[in-house]
């Protein structure tokens, strides 16, 4: 069994009337990376101050590393790296004179110019942290997180508001992370990121979570319907198709058909004998899985109504 | 000695041994200070509006004043215009770095992530504050340094000599308790951009009311009761005196010092009930 690094039980947080965090349960083990999903105002960030000492919760359990954060002192933030929702750069410092800065806060700190080039940024060691781009920034703020050689480390949204290239950067320097041996909590709201990096998942809605797993099971998102999609050839509606077809047929006004299943395999068949032996081709035919975006949507809605 | 010897490194090995598996940081906390000096006076040194509002302006105040008035004679003492300047404006430059940029940078630091992301560190709170207040200091004694050479240089002020250490005490006095002040201040400046007008409307009308702009003797007395409440009144105070020709001795005011350390004790106690690390006033 791998060696808890995170547990949370029965976490709550209020502020005055409102219950921001309403009672989660959560496990992150060594070496994971793990995703903490939701739409703004679900209670991630809340969580992660939490897990990082800056919060006190109303009520529950919190172990991280083995500590309380809200009672932990130097020694545990030595072991524990953190990239904030929203930091500038240190004041007229460059970016090699930022990581020296925080080097000397820590015990063993890594050897500055390799993490400067493992956030990609030696070209702009010598840059003032100011003249850097939105995206440099985050990733010197990623640099700042490691510079300690932690064993965790909290990503509070790290790729918000970049544009697609720098987020694939950004990417793979948490990738970096897998390979470091490092334990990543991560909290996103892009279901692609989550998708391409986390090995488990949790959903927050609504301060409770509504669902964890792995970015394939998620939700249930392996038993899910999929939705077979084509338009509907020339001279034939949704009245021709054979059954069972023409019961799960939904028609839309573009002249599109979409049929939901549960087994895809075999109504595909069935659509392609049907229309083999009609003499249509069905050039645009589709067959989707649900996507991750699409059970996170469901779950969030369902957050919302209850 | 040999025996000597084995049994010292024994003993360092023991030691080594009961000290804590993570020693807080690689450096000493003295080091630890310096380290944290040193990158926030690079920080200040490399920003152009800190540079001219603390070191630049108290000389343009300095030319200024002399000029108007002259190298005549001040004050019933009778002390050369220039001479008297010198130490006012000192005590200007001095609260110029020690509160209004500290205020302002502060603050700054505090909406824009940069506090909370070093409170996520393993760096005491106390290294942060103290090295501030390090940079402060160098930086006040560096302005009237300056002051005195172009006062000295360009007007023939008399150099202080037996009074060295009151100015010096005066200084680090009066600095430290500014720097408490700004921490304590900071709390009610929501951004950067407050932060500015908010330290000048306070310092202000000070700076007219306690003998830095006008000598004490020009004031009504009502205004100089007002100003012998502030912390301004007793900055200038210690130093006028400490740079009078006519001091004898070490030149230093104990009543004024005093005042200013209650001042700092109030700042202490401002600043640890409503000092925050994070954006936002939201509790850390």
């Amino acid at each position: 069994m791998n060696e808890t690094v995170i547990r949370v039980a029965g976490l709550a947080k209020r502020y005055g009337d409102f219950e921001a965090v309403r009672g989660i349960d959560l496990e992150v083990g060594r070496g994971e990376i793990f995703a903490f999903l939701g739409p703004n105002g679900a209670g991630k960030t809340t969580t992660v101050e939490i897990l990082e000492g800056f919060r006190r919760p109303t009520a529950g359990e919190v172990s991280v590393l083995g500590v309380d954060p809200a009672h932990a002192g130097p020694a545990w933030r030595n072991r524990v790296g953190a990239v904030l929702q929203e930091s500038h750069p240190e004041p007229g410092l460059t970016v090699r004179e930022c990581l020296r800065l925080y080097a000397g806060y820590y015990a063993a700190p890594r050897d500055i110019d390799e993490t400067i080039a493992l956030v990609g940024l030696d070209e702009k060691a010598d840059t003032l942290g100011d003249h850097l781009s939105g995206g440099q920034r985050r990733r010197l703020d990623v640099a700042l997180a490691l510079i300690g050689d932690p064993e965790l480390i909290f990503l509070d949204e790290p790729t918000t508001g970049f544009d697609p290239s720098a987020r694939r950067t950004a990417w793979t320097v948490i990738d970096g992370l897998r390979a470091l041996g490092k334990t990543v909590f991560l909290t996103t709201h892009y279901m692609d990121e989550a998708e391409h990096l986390a090995d488990r998942i949790a959903v927050i809605a609504d301060g409770r979570i509504v669902a964890e797993g792995t970015p394939q099971t998620l939700g249930g998102r392996d038993r899910l319907a999929a939705t077979i999609t084509f338009t509907s050839p020339q001279g034939a509606g949704v009245a021709e198709l054979p059954e069972p077809l023409r019961s799960l047929a939904d028609p839309s006004s573009n002249g599109t058909i979409a049929i939901r299943t549960e087994s895809p395999l075999m109504h595909v068949r069935d659509l392609a004998d049907w229309a083999s032996a009609a003499g249509f081709d069905l050039p645009d035919l589709d067959v989707r899985r649900p996507t991750l975006e699409d059970v996170y949507l469901a779950l969030t809605e369902h957050g919302k109504e209850s | 000695m040999f025996l000597l010897v084995r049994w010292l490194i024994r003993r360092r090995r023991a030691q080594k041994a009961a000290a804590p598996a993570a020693p807080p940081t690689a450096h000493g906390s003295v080091g630890l200070v310096l380290h944290q000096a040193r990158y926030d006076l690079l920080g200040f040194l490399r920003n152009r509006q800190a540079r001219f509002f603390t070191l630049i302006l108290p000389l343009i105040f300095l030319v200024i004043f002399v000029g108007v008035f002259g190298n005549n004679t001040v004050g019933p003492a009778g002390v050369k215009a220039s001479t008297y300047y010198v130490p006012g404006i000192s005590a200007l430059g001095l609260i110029a770095a020690s509160f209004v940029n500290l205020v302002i940078s502060i603050t700054a630091q505090r909406e824009d992530g940069i506090l909370k992301r070093r409170r996520a560190t393993p760096v005491p709170a106390w290294v942060l504050i103290a090295g501030r207040s390090l940079t402060a200091i160098a930086v006040s004694l560096a302005v009237m340094t300056v002051l005195l050479a172009v006062g000295r240089f360009a007007y023939g002020v008399h150099l202080p000599t037996s009074t060295i250490p009151g100015i010096a005490v005066s200084a680090i006095v009066g600095s430290l308790t500014f720097c408490v002040l700004g921490y304590a201040f900071s709390t009610a400046c929501r951004n950067e951009d407050a932060a500015q007008p908010m330290v000048q409307a306070v310092m202000l009308p000070l700076y007219f009311i306690s003998g830095v702009f006008i000598p004490n003797v020009n004031v009504p007395s009502w205004m100089r009761h007002v100003a012998e409440i502030f912390p301004v009144q007793h900055l200038a105070g210690a130093l006028h005196h400490a740079y009078d020709p006519a001091t004898h001795g070490i030149g230093i005011v104990w009543s004024d010092l005093g005042v200013l350390a209650a001042w700092a004790v109030v700042g202490l106690v401002v600043a640890l009930a409503r000092f925050s690390w994070t954006p936002g006033g939201r509790a850390a």
